[in-house]
């Protein structure tokens, strides 16, 4: 009989809780979370860190990342953070913001911590909908698209356009990295993985704000299956949201 | 630090108040009538090390506040009525989350954008919670530049004793009158005061999560329990004071510079042959029931007087339900009161 061995080459990251998830089939915070979960460990910050929770199907983080945690009102996660970092700058400190939180209600808190260029991280996912609040119109929905508040499609002479976040905070002078990721394919994780921890080194090097925009899928609220809702990240989110890095001045 | 008397403004009675009670993160927007408090800050909260940062709006600022506060640190916001109304989500969010913060209110004539003048028109809304949900902030009334000194310190004490806002509620005369204080408290801050609750990254210990969201069941319920016992307590703190009350007839009660400026409207009177005397509450909330209420049982006259429509007056009413009644005099916002403004409405409390 032969013995065999048996090595581990894939496991939980360290810092991201076993527990059941509360995310949708087919949604990708899931995958996001374990992104943000691996760099926590990568860089060894997880008896540093320190979570800024913000409103939205985000909202429990910190049920899943193991790392201290505190909850932002809608929109005001970057001002928490800003707080937070202020008070302990030996800390690492990020947020998880979704689309409406961060693009709509909370521009103003954004676009002024990047601008200041505080030593935080941001991890943003856009999926293009309200997901929380049942598939209302976020800041990101597209041009055409349906959802519970824009029955008839989104409407530019109504609405306005869809936000660009990545491109908007990438023009910032305090920002020392930007990026939009996906994670609709092994490659495209694999650049995401990338860029969240070259968002966390502007932090860990003290070069500024760290800003990584996610086109994420809602297979809810898109009335769409996983696969189908996974097919559209690529063929209509990324037509309007180029993935790229908008600005890297890490190194 | 030997006593060193100083003539400052009341603005600036709070911002080194709020130096030597030990603040360590300050965030605001600047608003009229309290402008003094950040330009101090920002001049000599960094020579010591704190952080001063002028924030993008009223929003950002208690937000950042509730972070430095998370993090465990003294932390501090200023405003004026227009301003404080934008901070009462974060305050709400404060309070749910049960963090300590020092949030000053100048307040300025309203509604709306007002005016700069003085006014206490926004009694209600510091008393009564001020933002959304079943909540209170302790709330201190300053009357002298002294008091704002002295109360500044004890707020920070306070928040930290409680987890709670804590509001300093001054207004436009208080702010920008200048007066002698003495400062009395040598700055210190102890870095371990918030180590059992606060974050600092959870090296040796579990996670801590400091949110408001309570979904689980019964989590909603056991956090306004908690805070519900939590307002009891402060009972305890309940300040007020009683200015020639034991022989008078008739009793004033008023707050802060009004309840100042009713002092000397009690003392022209008296010199005339009436006895007047004041109660002031200092504590807004808690508010002074029942040690008004024991003054009321020794067979007193009231007139409560504000500079607003009536707002306290209520709370008047409530210390005295079932013994006697209160006159109101309303002193319009926007009116800077004398004295003399005074005699009149308590003198035909005698007729």
């Amino acid at each position: 009989m032969t013995k065999v061995s048996e090595k581990q080459v894939f496991s939980m990251p360290k810092c991201l809780n076993d527990v059941p998830t509360h995310f949708c089939p087919g949604c990708h915070h899931g995958i996001i979370h374990r992104l943000v979960a691996e760099a926590i460990d990568a860089f060894q910050l997880e008896d540093k860190a320190i979570c800024v929770g913000s409103v939205g199907c985000s909202v429990f983080i910190y049920n899943y990342i193991d790392v201290d945690s505190v909850e932002a009102p809608h929109g005001r996660a970057p001002a928490v953070a800003t707080g937070v970092k202020r008070a302990r700058p030996d800390a690492f400190v990020f947020a998880y913001q979704g689309d409406g939180d961060l693009a709509a209600i909370g521009l103003s808190e954004i676009i002024h911590c990047a601008n200041r260029g505080e030593k935080v991280s941001i991890i943003f996912v856009n999926n293009s909908v309200y997901g929380m609040t049942g598939g209302q119109m976020a800041p990101t929905t597209l041009v055409g698209q349906k959802t519970t508040t824009t029955p008839y499609g989104r409407s530019p002479q109504n609405e306005g356009y869809p936000l660009k976040m990545a491109e908007l905070i990438g023009s910032l002078e305090g920002c020392a990295f930007s990026a939009r990721v996906a994670v609709n394919n092994i490659k495209n994780i694999i650049k995401a993985k990338k860029a969240i921890k070259k968002a966390f080194l502007a932090q860990l090097k003290n070069k500024g704000f760290g800003f990584v925009e996610f086109l994420s899928a809602c297979p809810t609220n898109w009335h769409l299956t996983p696969l189908e809702a996974n097919k559209r990240v690529e063929t209509e989110m990324m037509a309007y949201f180029p993935l790229g890095i908008y600005k890297d001045i890490v190194e | 630090m030997s006593s060193k008397k100083l003539l400052v403004k009341g603005n600036e009675a709070v911002a080194i108040g709020a130096i030597d009670g030990g603040v360590e993160c300050y965030f605001a927007y600047p608003i009229t009538p309290q402008s003094d408090i950040p330009e101090y800050l920002s001049r000599e909260l960094v020579k010591l090390g704190g952080t001063f940062l002028q924030a993008e709006s009223e929003i950002a600022s208690i937000n950042m506040v509730l972070g430095a506060a998370a993090a465990g640190k003294r932390a501090m916001t200023s405003s004026s009525g227009p301003g404080i109304s934008l901070k009462q989500e974060g305050i709400s969010y404060i309070a749910g989350s049960e963090l300590p913060a020092v949030i000053v209110n100048m307040m300025r004539g309203g509604p709306g954008l007002g005016g700069i003048q003085p006014s206490q028109g926004d009694y209600f809304q510091a008393t009564r919670g001020g933002g959304h949900g079943d909540y209170r902030t302790m709330v201190l009334a300053p009357s002298t530049c002294q008091e704002c000194y002295d109360l500044t310190i004890e707020a920070f004490d306070l928040a930290f004793k409680y987890r709670n806002p804590v509001m300093i509620l001054g207004d436009a005369i208080l702010g920008q009158m200048k007066e002698p204080i003495v400062r009395w408290k040598e700055r210190s801050i102890d870095p371990n005061e918030a180590i059992k609750w606060c974050l600092t990254g959870k090296k040796g210990r579990k996670q801590r999560i400091i949110k408001s969201l309570r979904l689980e069941e019964g989590s909603m319920e056991a956090l306004n329990e908690k805070l519900m016992k939590k307002y009891k307590d402060m009972e305890q703190d309940i300040k007020w004071e009683e200015f020639m009350v034991e022989d008078a007839e008739v009793v004033a009660v008023a707050f802060g510079s009004i309840g100042r400026i009713v002092k000397s409207t009690a003392r022209k009177l008296r010199s005339k042959g009436y006895k007047v005397g004041v109660f002031r509450p200092i504590t807004l909330f808690p508010f002074p029931y029942k040690q008004l209420r024991e003054v009321a049982k020794k067979g007193k006259r009231f007139i409560t007087i504000e500079n607003n429509t009536g707002q306290m007056v209520e709370d008047v009413r409530l210390a005295l339900c079932g013994i006697c009644e209160t006159e109101f005099f309303a002193n319009m916002p926007g009116k800077v009161s004398t004295p003399e403004d005074f005699i009149e409405p308590i003198e035909n409390m005698f007729k």
